[in-house]
């Protein structure tokens, strides 16, 4: 047995955290192909004697819109009608290993020259060849239209006819053309997205549908505290209950299984079990300070051009301003749900999972069973904006039908869903800008930036099940922290977007941001987190742009310079002051420093403000403009209107990339004016919508312009997180401009807003 | 069956309708919501022992792919959605609202629909389609 079988094989505790293992861990995995996904082109597309095209793809659709752009993407490039194109997403059965849909990453990896795209390329270049030899002609005069080849003349040959039920037994080319957008019938369109007609009628089939013959019903019972540990469970006190199965116990992980949905919630709610206290938390009211004051860090340098302390202490103005931003949630609108099957050997779980590959190796480590024999088919659940609970309770599912031999479906409470979530994590960042000049003449001469952040667990990847509570409960260990110093950078590293875009980003000699201060430092100290922490839509990066964008305003106001003018001047990148320009145009920027002038200091007063992102340091580049009103009485802040722009290259469907701007623009605003997690001194205490409470859609709405930039002749980039990123930032920066009230902490709710205007010079 | 069964679970599970969804189960998202005699309710927090006889109307009730309601052919002409699963509440809650009274004003439907929950960020669009269907869809 080599190390790679050992490990597909073996249960999750042979994991262990030595250096070696790490490695072993990264090496790839059975199944999986390291980059874009298989080379096999009959992976991705097959072709039956009718003409049809079933394409796979490891990238599933969430709610934006995914399953009918890449249908498009099919379709284009092999010249037929959607109508045509079946596409099957995520089923480890059939489709490709694609990793993880997140990262705004489906856009770059299935639409550039590689994957889906360029499997699709690769299959047309095939079948004209096949038509070209079966007619006697060149390849380069036959035409492709719906599907069939022309050869001039009388002579044409149909895709079926070419192909039709067999294989291609080909690898992807990576040279083969891609149609040029200029082509393009199909893609580039605002194509309705085709699920939308089953989802309004009330027909689609969300994972929540999902039912089985003979499946049970399970519930979860979670620890009442954060770190508490099960004493002991007594079955008894339920199994007289109606429709009683079972009460599942895995180490810390308890769940009961019932005939019926709300048996099992009654069961769950009357189950005694007993557990340690919990391991306490820190008071919320002073958590920035204790974030600040935790020794334990592992430290990242992200650029540091050494000269930082001497060119501020030289400098003629210090701007220095403290960012706190909150825990959030993904608060999925569905609570997260699974089914399983697990019965003599094999496993099925029907998952909402962004990872279906990765869920199917851990959970099968979480099983004790072999990757290969657990089957995960990926079905859509609530929208989820990152790692939600769908891997979670994936492994609840897994966990139950494994312990009862019968299919389970399990759906999270709300309480569970909100309490045990990965969150979006918080963050404490000291900003120190340096500056000279007054005005249209200032300039910045140095950037310090240092933050704080806490974090545990995450995506499970491959091999971490306990990067996420139900694995961790049922024995794994989320992936070891350790503390340690910062090393050099060898290479700028700004996927985080921790660095920001005025700066230079120079290393070893070679510049990597976008922006032109040459003097740079930026330091993060990553601590251990008492909550489970993961990605949420923008991670890192929309807390990491909140500050740059809001210390980018103040320096500005402190210069007397326009905020739009300012930051052009510090940027060197043309895409993205191309969509600085486009959007200031849009809203018709009114060029002046902030704040406004002559404003009232009481009652209704109107203001606006910008930000500016390349998202992720090279996958997106927008710009936002927000409009507000504050009433400094009440400190309600109501956004009148928002405009963005957007480049992500060649645009495959507007009306997809609207979408996805108006809703992060609108999913951002409810993160920067309301969302919170909050707790007392054993547990969290936003559990509900009365708890945690986003935006209605009653409320007051903002008008929403999007300029969309479409740049062909650019590679695809991601669209989906971009506007959300720059929502605090303008929203903050127009409250400044309106009152001379910053606001330094997330959210802006009407009490900080009151207090900031009662601290205000 | 157990009277106090939660209507959601009898609609979702025994009868296996795909429109009315659990989505927070205290009455406070309107993803379970129905409409019964004209008024939405919301079917996780109602005993099904209340629904006697009654004739329950859930969001497949209300039109086919094949010839969907004008609410929610409304909803699919503005691409009124991302997720889609808080739909029962937001068309459902629309409807009613609009059926007791078609000359609703904005803020009359901004009150009803201020206790529905979309988490995608799809209001603007969603109000778009709650008007597209007043002007076009209702019958007065």
């Amino acid at each position: 047995m080599n190390r790679r079988d050992f490990l597909k094989t073996s249960g999750f505790l042979v994991v262990s955290f030595s250096m070696r293992d790490v490695a072993l861990a990264q090496a790839p995995q059975p199944g999986r192909f390291d980059g874009p996904g298989t080379p096999q082109l009959d992976s991705w597309l097959a072709i039956d004697s009718d003409g049809n095209v079933t394409a796979y793809t490891g990238k599933v659709e969430l709610g934006h819109g995914l399953y009918t752009s890449q249908t498009q993407l099919v379709a284009e490039e092999l010249s037929v009608p959607l109508a045509r194109v079946k596409l099957i997403m995520g089923d480890t059965g059939v489709t490709p290993d694609q990793g993880t849909t997140s990262g705004s990453q489906s856009h770059p990896v299935n639409f550039n020259q590689g994957a889906l795209a360029q499997a699709c390329a690769t299959a047309r270049e095939a079948l004209l060849q096949m038509a070209a030899q079966r007619m006697g002609v060149p390849a380069a005069i036959l035409k492709v239209d719906d599907g069939v080849v022309n050869g001039g003349g009388r002579a044409s040959l149909t895709y079926g006819e070419l192909v039709g039920g067999k294989k291609f037994n080909l690898t992807i080319n990576p040279q083969a053309k891609r149609k040029p957008a200029s082509e393009w019938k199909i893609l580039g369109q605002p194509v309705h997205r085709l699920d939308i007609p089953a989802l309004a009628t009330g027909q689609f089939e969300f994972v929540h549908n999902v039912r089985v013959p003979g499946m049970l019903h399970g519930r979860v019972v979670r620890p009442p505290e954060v770190g508490a540990t099960l004493v002991r469970v007594d079955e008894g006190s339920v199994s007289a209950m109606p429709g009683f199965v079972k009460v599942v116990v895995k180490k810390n992980f308890v769940g009961v299984v019932a005939e019926k949905p709300w048996q099992a919630m009654q069961i769950a709610a009357a189950l005694k079990a007993e557990w340690t206290k919990g391991s306490g938390l820190p008071p919320q009211s002073t958590f920035y300070g204790y974030l600040r004051a935790d020794k334990q860090s592992r430290d990242v340098m992200t650029v540091n051009s050494k000269d930082v302390d001497e060119k501020i202490s030289k400098s003629a103005k210090l701007i220095k301003a403290t960012y706190q931003h909150p825990y959030q949630m993904h608060g999925s609108v569905g609570t997260s749900c699974a089914v399983a099957d697990v019965a003599n050997g094999k496993a099925t779980i029907w998952s909402a999972t962004q990872s279906p590959y990765p869920t199917r190796n851990t959970a099968a480590m979480l099983l004790g069973m072999k990757a290969e024999d657990v089957h995960v088919v990926f079905k859509m659940g609530a929208g989820c904006y990152g790692l939600n609970g769908a891997d979670t309770v994936s492994y609840d599912a897994a966990l139950m039908s494994q312990a009862v031999g019968r299919p389970v479906r399990v759906q999270l409470s709300r309480k569970d869903e909100m309490a045990w979530e990965n969150y979006g994590t918080s963050y404490v960042i000291d900003q120190r800008v340096a500056v000279e000049g007054n005005g249209a003449d200032a300039k910045i001469v140095a950037w310090d930036y240092e933050a704080w952040t806490p974090g545990l667990g995450g995506r499970p990847g491959y091999n971490n099940p306990g990067n996420v509570v139900s694995g961790f409960l049922a024995g794994a260990e989320p992936a070891p922290f350790a503390a340690r110093p910062a090393a050099d950078p060898n290479n700028y590293a700004n996927n985080l977007n921790i660095a920001p875009s005025y700066v230079s980003g120079t290393v070893n000699g070679r510049k990597g941001g976008t922006g032109n201060v040459a003097s740079e430092r930026v330091l993060t100290h990553n601590l251990r987190s008492h909550f489970w922490t993961g990605p949420l839509r923008s991670p890192e990066r929309l807390q990491n742009t909140f500050a740059h964008e809001s210390i980018l305003d103040e320096v500005a106001s402190a210069v007397g310079a326009d905020p739009v003018a300012f930051r052009l001047k510090h940027l060197s990148d043309p895409r993205l002051i191309n969509v600085v320009k486009k959007a200031a145009e849009a809203a018709k920027w009114d060029a002046r420093p902030s704040p406004k002038k002559g404003a009232a200091k009481s009652g209704v007063v109107g203001g606006r403000g910008f930000s500016c992102v390349l998202y992720e340091g090279n996958n997106g580049y927008c710009a936002l403009v927000a409009d507000v009103e504050v009433n400094q009485d009440t400190g309600v802040v109501l956004v009148k209107r928002f405009v963005a722009a957007q480049d992500c290259g060649p645009i495959s469907n507007p009306d997809g990339l609207r979408n996805q701007v108006e809703g992060g623009i609108l999913q951002g605003m409810s993160r920067a004016l309301n969302e919170e997690v909050t707790w007392d001194g054993t547990k969290i205490t936003s559990i509900d919508w009365r708890t945690y409470r986003p935006l209605y859609v009653g409320v007051e709405l903002p008008a929403i312009d999007a300029v969309l930039v479409d740049t062909t002749d650019a590679k695809a980039d991601g669209a989906g997180e971009t506007a959300i990123t720059l929502v605090a930032g303008a929203i903050g920066n127009a409250i400044f401009d309106a009152t001379g009230a910053r606001m330094r902490e997330a959210p802006f709710t009407a009490a900080r807003v009151r207090a900031a205007i009662a601290a205000r010079a | 069956m157990d009277p106090t069964t939660p209507l959601l679970y009898v609609l979702s599970d025994d009868l296996a309708l795909r429109g009315p969804k659990f989505g927070c189960g205290l009455g406070q998202c309107g993803c379970c919501t129905v409409i019964v005699k004209g008024a939405p309710v919301r079917s996780c927090v109602t005993p099904v022992q209340t629904m006697n006889g009654a004739e329950i109307t859930t969001l497949e009730g209300l039109g086919t792919l094949d010839k969907p309601h004008p609410i929610q052919k409304a909803f699919i002409d503005e691409q009124a959605m991302q997720c889609g699963f808080c739909l029962s509440g937001v068309m459902l809650t629309a409807k009613v609202a609009l059926d007791r009274n078609p000359k609703a004003t904005d803020a009359q439907l901004r009150q009803a629909l201020s206790t529905v929950l979309c988490r995608c960020g799809a209001h603007t669009r969603m109000m778009k389609a709650i008007k597209r269907y007043q002007r076009e869809g209702v019958r007065a």
